[in-house]
């Protein structure tokens, strides 16, 4: 079977019920993307899929074929996709296991409403979990890519 | 090792740095180095090119020590914290505590116990490079300064990394840098605090590139050549045990290579984890459930309501506290409980072993590295010194990742010995939220009075629940005439001055293992030591920040704080229509924290719209991890009071997973505004400070919006009742 994860092609053994998370951590070594409840209640697994963010725990490899699948590596080539400089800035991250799925789900919202209301960040965001309680600078890190992305498309 | 651990350890620290070293060099396109590193100590190496390296023997698990250190080394190295490298630690002496032969990080403790030492090992390197410069120069390194990284006379410049090689003859031979006790002045003078440059000034992560970029390594992103996955079939009953099992349709499945019993049940080996957690549930198997299989905790609830009636040891006597409840005419006896919590880090738990004939190796995020060698070294038949732990970063711990078995560092041992190969144990997370090692559950019963002026007079708490230390390996250490003061503190030193207080003890002991979580004892006293206050309040017609205040007169320390709370909080103006605040205050792990919650309850609807957090945490290495804590541990603290709640029944947590163990999610985060006010010192801990006010801030709000008393966590359901 064959995946394409980050504009690459990847052959894969494995079964076609297999949900994406354990394809990309265990078969390709993408590790970045993250396991933490196997059910789509956390978000730490969240990945784009033809560009909208999905749960790769709960998305079984059939459902993938010719579609792009991009995950944290390959958001950006240097870390400098607008989420994560705001990330950096805002100094967001603690423990960071959950940010993955939170930058994925961010990058997701910002790319098809590039200047979301409180609630539209509240409404996208409440499915990624953080148990380090980072929610307050997440959403200045929202605030401050959507600045960034706008900034970088007028220059 | 014996006489030079420092050495041995800067030594082995350096070759295994080394890959990591050339990959981060040749990734940057700096030029390449040649021959030795300056490794003045084990905290510090300073290479020719430059870099500057920082080892920490510090877990890191959101709480930031992994730039706290670093800035405290590049404080009296003087060189600008963001160009630090920083590794983590293999298990040495250097990185003991001071006065306790252990590593580990916990109790709030890592930047309270290095503070000293971390600043002398920056200083003492600073040492050798300022002396290389004077021999260069010929000059007396009294007259010589620095500034982020260069060595200067006035008029000729020299980088730290051009003065490596004179530096490390100059030191050659020198006793290693002492571990300094607690309290005791290093033999080099450090900075006056007022010419810190860095320390106090905010610093951003220095994992942050790392962690958002999917590059940072956790436990459970370990990949090993001929590594396996397990996953493990668990005793759904506390302390059950394997009486037989099936695996013919686990090993069937696709993936799955081997399947071998171990003391915590039975593990399916495979070449991934969705193959060995399918195997899992493939197997059959029969338990024997060791005579647990009725526990509940509704049973467990009811005996402690019992027990709280009845006289406990006593572990606080100010004054004649029963006999003046005997005589009051004005007042109140209540009872609080809390239910068990489960820990449910981000990252659930997980350990990578390889066990050899003559040594291991453990990659695993642990709180607890010294005794985590010495258990797994024990249960797999090494030595302490044949077990290498390699600490990866820690997806949460909360204190979970600091068990007394040193449970998932064991098991992955044992894992691997069985399997006679390199295995990597992944828990799910129903196995996480499912294992016990909770915070305990808890009930509080208060008796108090008033007298007829309103003021508190007398106030009896008799707390009832497992002792935490009990099963630890300091127990008989931590644990005097019968009290684990971890069960009572923030109770028996609660600093508002009541003239008659008292507090009993009734330690309890059931098949739910406990274990220490956030703030430990002060997860509980914080609570209802504040919300008991407040119905004294009431009951006595004053005002809950009034009676605060009368209740800290003289303790400027505790009483300057309240009133800033109150002040940046508005405590008394105006609200929106609906709103209504709540104030508590509570001092732990040497760090005092007042807080002031807004909350409105519509038709039952509960919303926290704002936390104003005090915080005095003596002195402030990092502004921006001090507010990141607070906020931190006040959404960790939310989480635990609106909706967290571990029930038993027949034997078995109810609770699996994110929908019926809910925590705070984005859309109930309150705006939370920290304001930080150092008191000087001594330097307290911050990642656990923030949380023990917040239920009781909350609670009483909600009490003075509703009228309502919350007496028993979660608020949610309770607030549907009645």
């Amino acid at each position: 079977m064959q995946l394409n994860v980050n504009g690459k092609l990847h052959t894969i053994d494995a079964e076609p019920e297999m949900p994406l998370l354990w394809a990309l951590r265990d078969l390709l070594g993408l590790t970045g993307t993250k396991y933490g409840c196997g059910m789509a209640l956390c978000g730490a697994c969240t990945v784009h899929v033809d560009g909208a963010a999905v749960r790769a725990c709960i998305t079984p490899l059939a459902s993938l074929a010719g579609k792009k699948i991009t995950t944290i590596e390959g958001l950006s080539a240097h870390g400098d996709h607008p989420v994560q400089r705001a990330w950096l800035e805002v100094d967001v991250v603690q423990c960071g296991y959950c940010q993955s799925g939170q930058i994925m789900s961010a990058a997701a919202l910002l790319a098809q409403n590039p200047h979301p209301s409180d609630a539209e960040v509240d409404s996208a965001m409440s499915g990624n979990i953080c148990r380090c309680g980072c929610y307050q600078r997440i959403r200045a890190g929202i605030r401050r890519a959507a600045e960034l992305a706008a900034s970088t498309e007028h220059s | 090792m014996s006489g030079s651990p420092s050495l041995e350890v800067s030594r082995r620290g350096f070759l295994v740095g080394a890959g990591l070293v050339i990959s981060l060099r040749l990734a940057d396109g700096a030029e390449s180095d040649v021959g030795d590193p300056f490794a003045p100590n084990a905290y510090v190496r300073i290479e020719r090119n430059g870099r500057i390296t920082v080892t920490v023997g510090k877990s890191e698990m959101g709480q930031g020590i992994y730039t706290s250190i670093p800035m405290c080394v590049a404080e009296e190295l003087d060189v600008d914290p963001s160009r630090i490298k920083v590794e983590f630690a293999p298990v040495d002496k250097a990185f003991f505590a001071p006065g306790f032969p252990s590593q580990f990080t916990g109790g709030s403790t890592s930047t309270r116990l290095t503070f000293i030492q971390m600043r002398f090992a920056g200083a003492a390197a600073r040492h050798w490079i300022l002396a290389a410069a004077a021999a260069a120069w010929n000059v007396s390194p009294a007259t010589l300064s620095t500034a982020d990284g260069v060595v200067t006379d006035g008029t000729r410049r020299a980088t730290y990394g051009s003065l490596v090689e004179r530096a490390a003859k100059l030191a050659e031979g020198t006793p290693p840098l002492p571990l300094l006790k607690l309290g005791e002045k290093p033999p080099l003078p450090l900075k006056d605090p007022k010419d810190f440059k860095y320390i106090g000034k905010a610093q951003r992560r220095l994992d942050g590139l790392d962690k958002v970029t999917g590059r940072a390594i956790y436990g459970m992103d370990v990949r090993e050549p001929h590594m396996l996955i397990a996953v493990i079939a668990r005793s759904p009953v506390f302390g059950g045990r394997v009486r037989g099992y099936r695996d013919a349709a686990a090993r069937r499945i696709k993936g799955v290579v081997d399947v071998k019993q171990v003391p915590s049940g039975i593990a399916v080996l495979a070449t991934n984890t969705w193959a060995a957690r399918r195997g899992c549930e493939a197997l059959e198997i029969d338990w024997d459930e060791q005579g647990n299989g009725s526990l509940s905790t509704a049973a467990i609830s009811a005996r402690y309501r019992e027990l709280a009636q009845t006289p406990g040891l006593e572990a606080k006597e100010s004054g004649k506290t029963l006999e003046v409840l005997a005589s009051a005419e004005r007042s109140i006896d209540v009872t609080y409980e809390v239910p068990y919590l489960a820990h449910a880090c981000m990252e659930p738990l997980n350990a990578y072993a390889n066990v050899m004939a003559d040594r291991a190796e453990l990659r695993v995020g642990t709180q607890n590295q010294s005794q985590d060698a010495e258990y797994v070294a024990a249960a797999v038949g090494l030595k302490p010194d044949q077990v290498a732990i390699h600490t990866t970063f820690l997806g949460g711990g909360f204190g979970r990742r600091s068990n007394y078995y040193s449970d998932f560092s064991v098991e992955a041992a044992q894992v691997s010995k069985a399997a006679g190969r390199p295995v990597k144990v992944v828990w799910t997370r129903e196995d996480d939220m499912r294992g016990g090692f909770y915070r305990p559950l808890w009930v509080s019963r208060f008796r108090g009075a008033v007298d007829a002026s309103g003021m508190p007079l007398a106030w009896q708490h008799i707390v009832v629940g497992q002792s935490v230390y009990a099963n630890s390996a300091v127990a008989k250490f931590a644990i005097k005439d019968g009290i684990d003061p971890s069960s009572v503190e923030g109770s028996v030193d609660m600093p508002y001055r009541v003239p008659h207080h008292r507090v009993e003890l009734h330690t309890t002991e059931n098949a739910v293992p406990v274990l220490f979580w956030r703030s430990v004892g002060n997860s509980h006293s914080g609570f209802v030591v504040n919300s008991f206050l407040d119905e004294l309040a009431h009951l006595g017609g004053q005002d809950p920040y009034e009676l605060r205040r009368a209740l800290l007169a003289g303790q400027p320390e505790h009483l300057n704080l309240l009133d800033l709370v109150a002040t940046k909080a508005g405590w008394g103006q105006p609200l929106p229509a609906g709103h209504a605040q709540g104030i508590a205050y509570h001092e732990s792990f040497g760090t005092r924290v007042a807080q002031v919650a807004e909350v409105s309850v519509v038709d039952g609807k509960l919303r926290v719209h704002r936390v104003v957090c005090a915080v005095d945490p003596g002195i402030v290495v990092n502004p921006l991890m001090v507010e990141a804590q607070m906020q931190s541990a006040i959404v960790y603290g939310l989480s635990a009071a609106l909706h967290g709640e571990i029930t038993v029944e027949n034997g078995r947590t109810v609770q699996g997973n994110f929908n019926d163990y809910e925590v705070l999610r984005l859309s109930e985060m309150p705006v939370v505004e920290v304001v930080i006010a150092p008191n000087g010192g001594p330097v307290g801990g911050v990642g656990e400070a923030g949380l023990p006010p917040i239920a009781a801030a909350v609670c009483n709000a909600i009490f003075a919006a509703t009228g309502k008393r919350i007496r028993k966590l979660p608020i949610l359901p309770a607030l549907q009742t009645t």
